[in-house]
């Protein structure tokens, strides 16, 4: 098992603040806008930069969608900043008609996503969002795993052309992932080579996967970790290749099983390859408060749920 | 009467006839509120807006307009046809397989002279104030424009981008309400009553300007110059309310909500073509 660690830990939130700032520097065209949460969205180095490019919605998140929807039209590249429950499920015909199906150039950036939100409970937790989003032809779904790759991803979304579902969280996590990463939309990380085991993980996971890569590592489990970053469009060669080698699967996402990335790994093998599969996912139903290691814990989204799916999906074998 | 009305008037004949046609040809569409709307939209789009040759997405340094009732499409196509954006042969494929004249307007067939898909009611003021506020980052001088039904007010998001027009004194943008009264189960004061709809664009922070004949083209483009020239700039947006009558030009059309989303039949289509003239040739 290759040896991932960290000497610092950050908020995904807080590596798009880093990615929008600098993503603004590259290009004038870059501009923002918030729905009244600005410091939790982290995007005050932005504002103080370019006080001009930033518009304040208030909360008014469906007008946010619009607006920023009609701010394409002369060139500009909004991104628009709430939590990404009020992203995509309070706005979701807005982005349908205005932003999917107009093909604009608009970037929704969605913060506080998944269980780790915590304390505030389901009514915040949204974890249908990488189903509402991956579902809208055209729709370029984005979760990355840490502060690195967060900032990378949201400079790689200012320079893609079309409409972009950027999704991350709210707590600290550990920074394992290089700091001049280059991101390219669409392209899988190989996180470690493998053999008896394929574990695919998205955003918070990613770590715990390298957890359990290292546990499974001294059981003498051989596990191969592949990042998806992007869920949408699907690395499936990266995907189907891996599968070849290791004939079986765990995806794990902070994500209701229904309509995530396990959904999109398991269609994909259903089509091409069918091996067995097993899902970390939240097992539809509504998160609640507790702090979010409580949370990941109990819906079972840790290490020690991905160790005990691995040990299922290769008795399946 | 100056040979431009004159041609206004005629286009407006057309316009109807076309629309009408339209919605028979393929036996579907809502006549009632673009038969309503033409003289507003011949007037902006042949008299009022300032527009450049040819298509292009960005729009730079020319007016821009947003229909937001998107059910009044064959309106929206048959004046953009004739404004020279599409052949109007092409008005023949209005709602039909393959067709880049689909039901309600979208960028997705590229069609030139449609920048925002709308149908889904309620966002086309949103749309219009973020293209107004990139022409102000450009230092684009045009202007927007957007066109709302009344029934579609009742739709929540109207109220929060016209709070947010205000706070952010989008004043190069002017957004026209369809004031018709009728939405498609009766009338809107039946249906959800908009009370009055001066007074709450005023409190919201709006210049409100009425435009008494809102089926005069040559009446209502005068007004638009008018309105252009004396109340952009001024620190507020712009809500023209505009009383017109649904299916307006064909008699057993007007007035009624009954026409909203009725295509005609073979006789009723020849009752209509014969209350309107041919002004530029059908397609």
């Amino acid at each position: 098992m290759k040896k991932y660690s960290y000497t610092e830990k950050k908020d995904t939130r807080s590596g798009f603040g880093a990615g929008l700032l600098e993503a603004g520097k590259r290009n004038e065209n870059v501009v923002a806008l918030c729905a009244d949460l600005i410091g939790s969205l982290k995007m005050q180095d932005f504002i103080k930069a370019f006080p001009d490019r930033f518009t304040q919605v208030g909360i008014a998140e469906a007008n946010m969608i619009g607006v920023a929807a009609g701010m394409t039209i002369g060139g500009k590249i909004p991104f628009t900043g709430t939590f990404a429950n009020f992203s995509t499920g309070r706005v979701y015909d807005q982005i349908r008609q205005s932003i999917a199906y107009s093909n604009k150039n608009v970037k929704i950036a969605a913060s506080h996503a998944g269980l780790t939100l915590g304390e505030d409970g389901a009514t915040h937790q949204i974890l249908e969002d990488i189903g509402l989003m991956k579902m809208l032809p055209g729709m370029t779904v984005i979760n990355p795993c840490d502060y690195n790759q967060t900032k990378a991803a949201t400079i790689a979304a200012a320079e893609f052309e079309g409409p972009v579902y950027l999704r991350f969280g709210r707590p600290v996590v550990p920074i394992f992932t290089d700091a001049d990463q280059k991101f390219e939309i669409g392209k899988a990380w190989l996180v470690n080579e493998g053999k008896d085991v394929t574990i695919i993980a998205t955003g918070h996971l990613v770590w715990e996967a390298i957890k359990a890569g290292e546990q499974l590592a001294e059981m003498g489990i051989d596990a191969e970790i592949i990042n998806i970053h992007t869920i949408k469009p699907l690395d499936e060669a990266a995907v189907l290749k891996s599968i070849a080698k290791t004939r079986c699967v765990v995806s794990a996402e902070e994500h209701n099983r229904l309509g995530g990335l396990g959904d999109s790994i398991a269609q994909l093998l259903i089509k091409n390859d069918p091996v067995p599969m097993e899902y970390i996912a939240v097992d539809d139903s509504f998160g609640e408060s507790g702090t979010p290691e409580e949370l990941m814990k109990k819906y079972g989204l840790d290490d020690i749920h991905i160790i005990a799916a691995v040990k299922k999906v290769l008795q399946r074998k | 009467m100056s040979k431009e009305n004159n041609d206004l008037k005629k286009i407006a004949s057309q316009v109807r006839r076309d629309i009408v046609r339209m919605v028979h040809g393929c036996q579907s569409g809502h006549p009632g509120g673009s038969l309503g709307c033409t003289d507003f939209l011949v007037a902006l789009y042949f008299k009022v807006m300032h527009r450049k040759p040819g298509f292009d997405m960005d729009g730079k340094n020319e007016d821009l307009f947003f229909l937001s009732n998107g059910h009044t499409s064959p309106l929206l196509y048959s004046v953009l046809a004739h404004a020279g954006y599409f052949d109007k042969a092409e008005l023949a494929s209005f709602r039909k397989l393959n067709s880049r004249l689909q039901g309600h307007p979208t960028t997705h067939e590229h069609l030139p002279g449609i920048r925002m898909s709308s149908g889904s009611l309620g966002q086309g003021m949103s749309v219009a104030i973020g293209a107004a506020i990139t022409k102000k980052r450009n230092n684009d001088p045009s202007i927007v424009f957007s066109l709302h039904g009344d029934g579609e007010l009742q739709e929540g998001q109207n109220w929060e981008a016209a709070m947010f027009a205000a706070h952010h004194k989008i004043d190069n943008y002017i957004a026209t309400i369809d004031y018709n009264g009728q939405q498609i189960d009766g009338p809107v004061d039946q249906i959800m009553s908009l009370g009055n709809l001066h007074a709450k664009f005023e409190a919201f922070g709006w210049d409100v300007v009425e435009i008494e004949k809102g089926n005069d083209v040559e009446f209502i483009a005068a007004e638009l110059l008018k309105i252009r020239s004396e109340h952009l700039g001024k620190g507020k947006p712009v809500c023209i309310l505009l009383p017109t009558q649904m299916g307006y030009g064909v008699d057993f059309m007007m007035g009624s909500h009954k026409w909203h989303g009725v295509a005609p039949n073979d006789d009723q289509l020849k009752a209509a073509l014969a209350q309107l003239e041919e002004g530029l040739g059908d397609y």
